[in-house]
């Protein structure tokens, strides 16, 4: 805590304030969090993401079977194995990039920038459900909620996407609304409940995830949801009028939705930078006994910021099921970008640019992992495993420094108990 | 202190002074009404069965035949009788003693059961025992969750813990050909997640959930990148693993009811319930559980006497993460047969919420567990008498209980003080 800059002094004083009371458990373990976030660096990053893919590259080349035929005769022929190993993690990633940014076998530029296009399309709903969880983990929140908050926003702005008969134009701007109003209802349960009763947002969500997802199965059984013409669990599809429309044309899958994710983004730049409540987000966050104490109501922020969080997921829900899969959705729509959406925040360091180029890269990850599985053969998995490592090695500088050798910081600000 | 004090103050004033709390009463207010609506308004006049044997008992129990109806009806006034004895006890400032809900809850369930079951026959002791076998896992889950948490570690990881075991229980369990080693590697495997959740929450002090959150990502991408490489590839070299079979006890799986439900199981669960009795002896009578409960609560007065916390807490963690992984080896040995992608399903999520439930205590936790078996299996049972209440909300209900538990609405649940909280001495 020896920075000199006023900034950072007035977070140490807020810290101290929050250590010097005793039922602080919850305060100090958020800003300590909150203090690994933010004191990494760029280039740490960048060798946490290395470090990731050179992980993943082992793992693919110790599960690949032309590597463990190579081994087999190692002592014969070495150069085999290596030339194997080449073969097996250069295809790999190579075919992970042309799946995800260019693909420079096509012969015209527009076919060969298509995949940098799906990536966008991928990026889209990690970027807003991942804003979700960084608004919630500024005011020192865990939203561990998206899957549900997705799951709930789907069904309302599917609902309005087919049940309802509206103008062009109008509709989908009041779908993607409904998405928005559908998460954000679910959110702002957590939100209640931490304010009214202190019960853990944590727990609240993930087990509010669970709920979403019984009940729109539920639902899905029902006419409410289900397509009255087929006995399989599924949405009818979206109005024509509903649909987010194409940016580049039909022939690319890019949608309106992104457009909109970039404003999203803006937005929360605005709220969180800008605004009076963004600054009562961050002070809560960083300390709620002094903004408390300040005269903020903290109770209230609380359920605020899950309403703004549920509303985000809820956006990532909308431009789902109304730009990129419109013919209908299942009880699975969340697809795992609630999760990823976690994980996207975390590598943002819960900055709103730093969560949409996360977005962007986890995006890539997803587009190129569908190319990789189907060109090479590997399973989608590695990418989880490959975007959870990132995280791990962001939020643990000392590992990563460790392992490239680099110079550990002398004093790192670490007092938590005492 | 005295700041806690004043912010509190200053959050909800005036909101103490009246320390009565009414929610017993309203809570079965609540189910009477309920009771009075579905039961009554909804029933069926038809007996329902309760089949209380089976062939291998020492002596045969006659088959109970309750009226639906009649049923309900006697349910609703008692439990309306409960909602007012109480109100009226907590009016005259009056301790509600302890069984007065526990005989509420077991009557709403018999009435729920008559209800949802009229004019079938339910076959009791199978619904425990099948009840007992989907709470296993939960339970072991759930008791490596209360011995990190009560040392002081959150463990979100416990759905990695269960899935790393699923997977290397399946896989060793094949390649050896003996239950025992898949066993075994399990618990190994569970306790290789837990160094990974050490190293980063101890050694790093990394925030405990976002670990815990990253590592059952982590696991479920690693366990299915390697399922579809390898397993896929070869189940009958790798994902058949040979389970373990039912062993009777002889004499007490004869005793009705109880024995076919308790022992009439396989090798695991009757390890289950050694583990559960040790953990739950071990964790308040001995010194090793003094010690992880004192560096849970208090770290730094552990310290100062002397306790290595930071020691104390990476091998308890280690123990919680092999106890968690004997859970997933139950999964793929005993109910599933063989591993499959994210196999657990969530069932590291639900032992969690029974830790909560639980109130970070072995043998409370290992009641929920029991609790949320039972929900999920009488979903089972219902889906085939045919119920009138969709499936979607039998299996809804653990989250839904453990929300309403940790809301605080059926009492305070507090967490060890220091459960979260990195240490570092100085």
């Amino acid at each position: 805590m020896s920075e000199p800059t006023p900034q950072k002094s007035e977070e140490a004083a807020l810290t101290e304030g929050a250590e010097n009371s005793e039922n602080n458990q919850d305060t100090s373990r958020w800003t300590n969090a909150f203090r690994e976030i933010t004191t990494g660096n760029a280039l740490l990053s960048l060798l946490a993401i290395v470090l990731a893919i050179l992980i993943g590259g082992v793992l693919i080349a110790l599960t690949d079977s032309d590597v463990q035929d190579a081994a087999g005769y190692f002592f014969a022929r070495p150069g085999d194995l290596f030339a194997a190993i080449g073969s097996a993690v250069g295809g790999a990633y190579l075919a992970l990039f042309q799946g995800s940014v260019y693909d420079f076998r096509r012969d015209d530029f527009l076919s060969a920038i298509k995949p940098l296009t799906q990536t966008l399309v991928f990026a889209t709903p990690l970027i807003a459900a991942g804003l979700g969880v960084a608004i919630a983990f500024r005011v020192g929140l865990f939203n561990i909620g998206g899957r549900g908050q997705i799951i709930v926003g789907a069904a309302f702005a599917g609902y309005a996407s087919f049940a309802w008969d509206l103008p062009i134009v109008l509709h989908v701007i009041v779908a993607v609304i409904m998405g928005i109003i559908g998460g954000a209802l679910w959110g702002a349960i957590a939100g209640l409940l931490k304010a009214r009763t202190g019960a853990h947002e944590v727990i609240v969500t993930i087990m509010l995830n669970y709920v979403a997802y019984y009940l729109i199965s539920f639902l899905l059984r029902t006419d409410l949801l289900k397509n009255p013409g087929s006995n399989n669990p599924k949405t009818p599809p979206a109005a024509d009028t509903a649909v987010l429309p194409p940016i580049f044309g039909d022939g690319f899958k890019l949608h309106w939705g992104f457009v909109v994710v970039i404003g999203a983004t803006v937005l929360a730049w605005w709220l969180i930078n800008r605004s009076s409540l963004g600054f009562k987000f961050r002070a809560v966050g960083l300390n709620p006994h002094a903004a408390r104490v300040a005269g903020i109501k903290v109770e209230r922020l609380y359920v605020y910021v899950m309403l703004i969080a549920g509303g985000y997921a809820g956006l990532a829900a909308s431009t789902e099921v109304l730009g990129t899969t419109t013919s209908g959705f299942t009880s699975g729509v969340d697809a795992g970008i609630g999760f990823d959406a976690i994980t996207v925040a975390l590598l943002g360091r819960s900055t709103p640019w730093g969560t949409f180029a996360a977005g962007l890269l986890f995006g890539a990850f997803k587009a190129g992992g569908f190319t990789m599985q189907a060109s090479q053969g590997i399973p989608i998995d590695i990418v989880l495993v490959v975007q959870s490592l990132i995280v791990l090695f962001i939020a643990a500088p000392p590992l990563v420094r460790a392992v490239f050798r680099l110079p550990q910081p002398g004093a790192r600000a670490k007092k938590v108990v005492g | 202190m005295t700041f806690t004090k004043i912010s509190e103050g200053l959050g909800r004033s005036g909101s103490k002074i009246d320390r009565r709390s009414w929610k017993l009463p309203i809570a079965f207010a609540f189910v009477s009404l309920i009771s009075g609506v579905l039961f009554i308004g909804f029933a069926e006049d038809a007996p329902t069965g309760f089949d209380l044997s089976t062939g291998t008992d020492l002596f045969q129990l006659p088959e109970v035949s309750l009226p639906a109806l009649a049923t309900g009806v006697v349910v609703t006034i008692l439990t309306a009788l409960i909602a007012v004895g109480s109100a009226f006890m907590i009016s005259q400032d009056r301790a509600v003693p302890k069984w007065i809900p526990i005989i509420g809850a077991v009557f709403a369930l018999v009435g729920f059961l008559t209800w949802a079951a009229a004019d079938e026959t339910l076959r009791v002791p199978e619904l425990f025992a099948g009840a007992l076998v989907l709470a296993v896992p939960l339970v072991f889950g759930a008791l490596g969750g209360v011995i990190s948490e009560r040392v002081g570690v959150v463990n979100i990881a416990i759905e990695a813990q269960l899935l790393a075991g699923a997977f290397v229980s399946a896989v060793v369990g094949t390649i050896t050909a003996s239950p025992f080693a898949g066993l075994f590697a399990a618990a190994v495997a569970g306790m290789l997640v837990s160094f990974l959740l050490s190293v980063f929450a101890i050694k790093y002090l990394v925030n405990q959930i976002i670990v815990g959150v990253v590592i059952n990502v982590l696991v479920s991408g690693l366990t299915g990148f390697l399922y579809s490489q390898w397993l896929v590839a070869s189940p009958e070299k790798l994902n058949n693993p040979e389970g373990f079979s039912e062993v009777p006890i002889p004499f007490l799986s004869g005793i009705p009811i109880i024995g076919p439900v308790l022992f009439k199981q396989t090798l695991i669960v009757y390890l289950l319930y050694i583990i559960v009795a040790a953990v739950a002896f071990a964790m308040y009578r001995t010194r090793w559980g003094l010690r992880l409960r004192a560096v849970g609560e208090h770290p730094k007065a552990a310290d100062t006497v002397g306790i290595n916390v930071t020691r104390t807490r990476f091998w308890n963690v280690a123990l919680a993460g092999a106890i968690a992984g004997l859970g997933g080896a139950f999964i793929t040995l005993s109910q599933t047969g063989q591993f499959g992608k994210d196999v657990t399903a969530g069932a590291g999520f639900i032992a969690l919420a029974a830790v909560i439930f639980g109130r970070w205590d072995p043998i409370k936790a290992t009641l929920a567990a029991l609790l949320f078996g039972f929900a999920s299996n009488l979903q089972n049972a219902l889906s085939v008498v045919g119920s009138p209440v969709p499936s979607e909300f039998m299996l809804m209900l653990p989250y839904v209980v453990t929300i309403i538990a940790v809301a605080g609405l059926v009492g305070k649940s507090r967490p060890p003080a220091a459960s979260g909280t990195p240490y570092i001495k100085g």
